[in-house]
């Protein structure tokens, strides 16, 4: 789970630095066109609330100054709010014992994966009649939308950012096995070929794989998904693991594994440890969310010259790139004039810049600035035009190797954005982990008899999940 | 609750263990009452109920003869342990019969959770892993340190150097030292352990990549980063052996194995006794290798039990499954007490002979 928790953090911290930052130069009058003066959200509540707020530990002055301007704008536009702000990174592990505790802040950030058992749980606030408010409430792309969504379609978390899955990898282990950095795989076959190359050449892993903390599931739905298949019939009642691009995703990596060797050594990555190993130059190519490049520098030091991004191959019949990204949430014991409150912060605090030109500007001038990544590519929380245009105001102020990311840029937009499996999402992960770390790791794994066993499972843990 | 066991299961020879012990003897000065004749055996071993027979018998008495201030200066403990021990015992009892997610009300689902755990088919998995592990040590992580305390009660120089050096993976923090040697079992050829097997003529080993030897690994490990502390009892005990028995045995003859045998060995038969349930606790705790080795893989092969109390309190469902974790926590709690009820039945006899 922490891994889970890592992939929140990075996203939320990627969010809460450029959303932080975009205060900096609060020369705007007004905070947002589209978004938060539609004042909707604002007429809800009366009498003073305190809303407390997460933010990321350890921000820099400069940053921490500019989210202080921020909440000095809101509250001189809701003088009946106080903002406090909370230094907390979302943790799973440690999420309910806060939450019990009473330690958690009103509003935080939290993956995509992680919505869905919030939701179910009730374990985050629902919202979604102050989100029905929002004059964006329908505008969002239905993909990204689900994230945030119970079984009735009722938004409880409002998506903040969104991305799709993407190949990374180290341009500097291609150029040493001979490979083209700037034509990279575009078939699994090629990535096989291209693994095996690598591993030939330089003696690293060519291809590696995540299998612990339920990325194993994760990565391997991602693969079946961009084989055509499905991990979950289409009402998410079933779970259809006995689908055959399952069967092929754990067979292509049987293949890699045993028949090439060119996934290296160790099985048991997450999502942490796999970064680690792939900024320090011993994973030629991995799987694993399309905005890690942010992460990966700021939190393992790669070298950005190294770093390669291109589209998963796509293959089969209706095949998808499967999505996460970031949801804004509030603390459920928040009482109803907080929640409110809550919402119109994260209205303010999170929306506005998306669809904003001088908040988007200002954003990310400060981003850069600060040496914070800006510019690495997410997928439109909106539509695509908004985005486009939202690229095109803070050009000037990209500093991440647009280039090297340009196979995926280029083609991400026209892969198919498929989410992830709804029902018990971690739990069928969690139990998928071990079928890959046994296919990664026993030689004479039997896929038909381990996919035959991981359905059966699933099947149950659907069954109590009803 | 299932969090409070995970944190101090550090090593497989838990010193927690002993702080519920002195405890006890904590408890002995109340025997402050001396209006109750009891017999002296009983006495030492039930001195709070002495204490408070005799407050029934009579409060004004039991006051003037000092169990106020008995109870007075008892305070802290009872408070700290009643707080951050016995309570949350309590309240793990309360919530397995619970179906909670911490914050709604809880609902009363009697032995639902119970039924849930043991129809878990990674139960049987968790239970043979904790076996394997707790057998493995055993071989392994018993007789070394006996060994090494033995071997050095007959060195005759630098005793102290060496005793310093057998307890020095002790006094490094377990994750430190975890993520120390998950770098030196790196299953590539250029690992470090498998370079050195390199050395000496033996192909790369998977250590931690593969389900057949990732366990032993875990063994090996755990065995290097406890066998200190359990040294330095065994080398307690051996100093503590009287050397007129040594003498005596010279005289009869007996060389250095001889005395070993027939000497040192039933000299130290209560420690053994002792050390061994701590340790066969302690590995039925497992918990700190698995969690940061492997996760329980490669493919639940090192799935110990308190990993997946860990697992359903926190991994699978953010947090979800606290019913099950503590129904799981109890249930082990009460196989241990059975067990080490049983043990000391058993050995009661040995250990005063």
């Amino acid at each position: 789970m922490k891994s889970l928790g890592r992939r929140a953090g990075m996203a939320g911290a990627l969010i809460a630095s450029s959303a932080l930052v975009l205060a900096g130069c609060s020369t705007s009058e007004e905070p947002a066109s589209t978004t938060s003066d539609s004042g909707s959200a604002e007429a809800a509540p009366a009498g003073p609330v305190t809303v407390k707020v997460a933010i990321d530990a350890g921000l820099e002055p400069e940053a921490r100054d500019a989210f202080d301007e921020r909440v000095d704008q809101f509250e001189a536009d809701r003088p009946d709010v106080t903002i406090e702000a909370q230094e907390y990174t979302w943790t799973g592990t440690t999420f309910a014992a806060e939450l019990a505790g009473g330690t958690l802040p009103d509003v935080f950030t939290v993956p995509y994966t992680d919505g869905r058992g919030l939701i179910e749980r009730e374990q985050i606030a629902d919202i979604h009649e102050l989100v029905n408010e929002l004059p964006y409430a329908d505008q969002f792309n239905p993909n990204v939308a689900q994230a945030g969504q119970d079984a009735d379609g009722n938004m409880w978390a409002i998506p903040i950012a969104a991305y799709g899955q993407g190949l990374h990898y180290n341009r500097t282990l291609f150029e040493e096995a001979g490979l083209d950095p700037d034509s990279p795989p575009t078939s699994w076959d090629e990535v096989r070929e291209y693994a095996d190359t690598i591993a030939e050449a330089t003696g690293e892993a060519g291809y590696a794989q995540m299998t612990s903390s339920n990325t194993g599931g994760w990565i391997l739905t991602t693969l079946a998904y961009a084989m055509g298949g499905r991990t979950e019939s289409a009402d998410t009642t079933m779970p259809t693991l006995d689908d055959p691009a399952v069967k092929e995703a754990l067979e292509y990596l049987q293949d890699l594994r045993w028949e090439d060797d060119s996934m290296g050594a160790n099985f048991l990555y997450d999502w942490g440890t796999i970064n680690q190993d792939f900024a320090a130059g011993r994973i030629g190519m991995y799987v694993s969310g399309g905005g890690n490049y942010g992460n990966l520098v700021t939190q393992n030091a790669m070298v950005p010259d190294d770093y390669g991004l291109t589209v998963l191959p796509l293959e089969g019949e209706d095949p998808g790139v499967l999505g996460g990204g970031t949801l804004a949430v509030v603390n459920p014991k928040a009482d109803e004039a907080t929640q409110a409150a809550s919402v119109a912060w994260i209205d303010f605090y999170y929306m506005a810049k998306l669809a904003d030109e001088e908040q988007a500007k200002a954003n990310a001038e400060v981003a850069a600035s600060l040496d914070q990544p800006v510019g690495a590519p997410e997928l439109p929380v909106f539509d695509r035009e908004l985005y486009d245009q939202s690229r095109e105001w803070i050009a000037d102020y990209i500093n991440v190797p647009v280039e090297q990311m340009a196979p995926y840029t280029d083609a991400i937009f026209d892969q198919q954005l498929v989410g992830e499996p709804k029902t018990a999402t971690q739990e069928v992960y969690a139990m998928l982990d071990s079928v890959v770390q046994s296919v990664l790791t026993d030689e004479a794994a039997d896929i038909d008899a381990l996919l035959a066993d991981a359905q059966t499972q699933a099947e149950g843990i659907y069954a109590s999940a009803e | 609750m299932s969090t409070s066991s995970t944190t101090t299961e550090r090593d497989p020879i838990p010193s927690g263990h002993e702080g519920t012990d002195s405890a006890h003897g904590a408890d002995a000065p109340a025997g402050l009452a001396p209006q109750v004749p009891a017999e002296r055996g009983l006495a030492t071993a039930s001195a709070p109920r002495r204490a408070w027979v005799a407050w029934l018998n009579a409060p004004g008495r039991w006051a003037s003869s000092g169990g106020l201030s008995t109870l007075i200066f008892l305070m802290p403990l009872l408070l700290s342990f009643g707080l951050f021990s016995w309570w949350p015992i309590v309240r793990s009892a309360i919530m397995s019969v619970q179906n909670t997610n911490l914050v709604d009300e809880p609902t009363f689902v009697g032995l639902e959770n119970f039924q849930q755990v043991l129809s878990d088919p990674l139960l049987g998995t968790a239970v043979l892993n904790t076996l394997y592990f707790a057998a493995l040590a055993l071989v392994l992580g018993y007789p070394v340190p006996l060994a090494a305390a033995v071997l050095m009660s007959e060195v005759r120089k630098a005793k102290g150097l060496y005793s310093a050096l057998a307890y020095l993976p002790v006094v490094i923090p377990p994750v430190v030292s975890v993520l120390l040697w998950k770098f030196f079992y790196d299953a590539s050829p250029t690992g470090v352990f498998n370079t050195v097997l390199g050395w000496v003529g033996i192909d790369p080993q998977p250590w931690l990549q593969s389900a057949d030897s990732a366990m032993p690994s875990l063994v090996l490990y755990a065995t290097w980063a406890a066998a200190g502390g359990t040294i330095i009892i065994y080398l307690a005990a051996v100093i503590g052996v009287p050397t007129e028995l040594y003498d005596a045995a010279e005289v009869d003859g007996a060389g250095i194995w001889r005395k070993v045998w027939h000497v040192t060995m039933p000299q130290l038969r209560g420690i053994l006794l002792v050390t061994f349930i701590l340790q066969i606790i302690g590995t039925a705790q497992v918990f700190l290798e698995p969690y940061l080795f492997t996760n329980g893989g490669p493919a639940n092969s090192t799935l110990t039990v308190l990993l997946l109390i860990y697992r359903y309190a926190f991994e699978n469902s953010l947090g979800g499954d606290y019913g099950a974790a503590t129904a799981l926590s109890l249930m082990l709690a009460g196989v241990l007490a059975v067990f080490s009820a049983i043990y000391f039945r058993i050995t009661r006899s040995w250990s005063t002979s």
